[in-house]
């Protein structure tokens, strides 16, 4: 699980870990049922206090995007539940804001962006097919 | 925001409006400062803010001149046994025996601790990589420092006080001292008090902080507090501007013509209700790094 912590550009640590844990379950590198690394593993890993990580599972649990069980760990959960469905969704459109706020300001028609996004889709195809 | 009664749980170091003076300079001025029991206390502040002084007090190496220091809810002054029996130290220059060996001086500082644990710090010293038949006078600054992380943490302290750990040091003795510091909270209720003016290091692993300035306290809180309070917003007015109008809450302000950039102390609610206040739209928002905080503060 690579995740890398910045603090030049003023993001919480603990927000850096949930979202870059949030996208590699979205984007399949973590598994339903992967377990994440131990609080106190990953807390030495990252060099962040063990508090910071804590927090960051608290909230990717309360997003329904991992579970603790009850013998010992914390697993990615099942990616079919409505919650998790929710939070996927409320990446895309994080994304998607950022994306039509650069279009406005590049003074791109949101006609045009759309037809760039089917544009894309179709382009990234057999990119996706393989993997 | 200053928080001085942060936690229910006990204080390990409770200073209570302390001053000190060397000569005509203030070096501590009414500082009152509470570090509770458990997670990591980051200290920071420029050179000659007053951290090096403030350890000292809490070392029981200065007295008050003013005010009071209880480390334990023990006076360190008064009762040195109670108190530096239990605290593990890394001063700033590392002052540590030169003509010792490095197995002497592990023995040597044995002998002022009961709860010195032997199998601890042999595992220090191969983690370290330190020769127990090395001089201290012959190691590298990087060794060196570690060699007096394992005596400062070979006792298993209650307290670890480290005085400008990094300063000086490559990344990688850096990283064995952070290592140090998360390995020394995970154990449940130990509490590191650290001094560092390396930003990045006190906000990855600090969970408290205090900003010293000038020998006075100018902030202190929970470091999550300070993230969720000090944003930088961009304004927009619908005319240009000679001169920005003022924010509540604003540190600082830069910018031109139609757009400000201000640094605010406030939560983005309270912030976007003062911009609509002022009649303009906000552009952009965001957190501020430990760094920028810093400066702002010290700035203002």
């Amino acid at each position: 699980m690579q995740i890398h912590i910045s603090t030049n550009d003023g993001v919480a640590i603990y927000l850096q870990i949930v979202n870059q844990i949030k996208y590699l379950v979205a984007s399949g590198r973590l598994a339903p049922g992967n377990e994440l690394p131990a609080i106190r593993v990953l807390a030495e890993r990252l060099v962040v206090n063990p508090n910071t990580v804590a927090r960051a599972y608290r909230e990717l649990e309360a997003a329904g995007i991992v579970e603790k069980r009850r013998t010992a760990g914390t697993f990615v959960s099942d990616q079919g539940s409505p919650l998790a469905r929710r939070e996927r969704i409320k990446i895309l459109t994080e994304r998607i804001d950022a994306l039509l706020a650069e279009a406005r300001q590049l003074d791109i028609a949101f006609a045009d962006v759309v037809k760039l996004v089917e544009q894309r889709h179709t382009a990234l195809q057999p990119a996706r097919s393989e993997s | 925001m200053s928080d001085p009664f942060p936690s229910s749980a006990p204080a390990v170091v409770h200073i209570s409006r302390v001053t000190r003076q060397f000569g005509t300079k203030t070096a501590l001025d009414d500082v009152t400062l509470i570090v509770p029991r458990g997670g990591v206390f980051g200290l920071i502040g420029g050179n000659g803010a007053g951290k090096t002084t403030l350890i000292k007090h809490i070392l029981g190496m200065l007295k008050p001149q003013a005010g009071s220091v209880q480390v334990f809810g023990l006076d360190p002054v008064a009762n040195p046994v109670g108190t530096l029996g239990r605290i593990g130290y890394l001063s700033e220059d590392r002052d540590l025996p030169n003509w010792m060996r490095v197995g002497e001086l592990m023995r040597y500082t044995r002998a002022f601790f009961p709860n010195w644990d032997d199998a601890y710090a042999e595992e220090l010293r191969t983690a370290f990589d330190l020769d127990p038949q090395a001089k201290v006078q012959t190691l590298s600054r990087g060794q060196r420092a570690r060699t007096g992380l394992l005596v400062a943490l070979a006792h298993r302290p209650d307290l670890l006080v480290l005085d400008e750990p990094s300063s000086g040091l490559d990344p990688v003795v850096r990283r064995d001292i952070l290592g140090a510091i998360i390995r020394t909270i995970a154990d449940e209720g130990r509490t590191v008090l650290f001094s560092s003016h390396l930003l990045d290091e006190v906000e990855r692993v600090a969970d408290r902080v205090a900003i010293i300035h000038q020998g006075r306290i100018v902030l202190t809180a929970p470091m999550d507090e300070i993230k969720d309070t000090h944003r930088r917003v961009t304004l927009r007015f619908g005319q240009s501007l000679d001169r920005p109008p003022t924010l509540v809450g604003a540190l600082s302000c830069a910018g031109g013509g139609t757009e400000w950039t201000y640094i605010c102390n406030g939560e983005s609610g309270q912030l976007r209700r003062a911009a609509d206040a002022l009649g303009a739209t906000v552009v952009d928002e965001a957190s501020l790094s430990l760094d920028e905080v810093f400066v702002s503060r010290v700035r203002s």
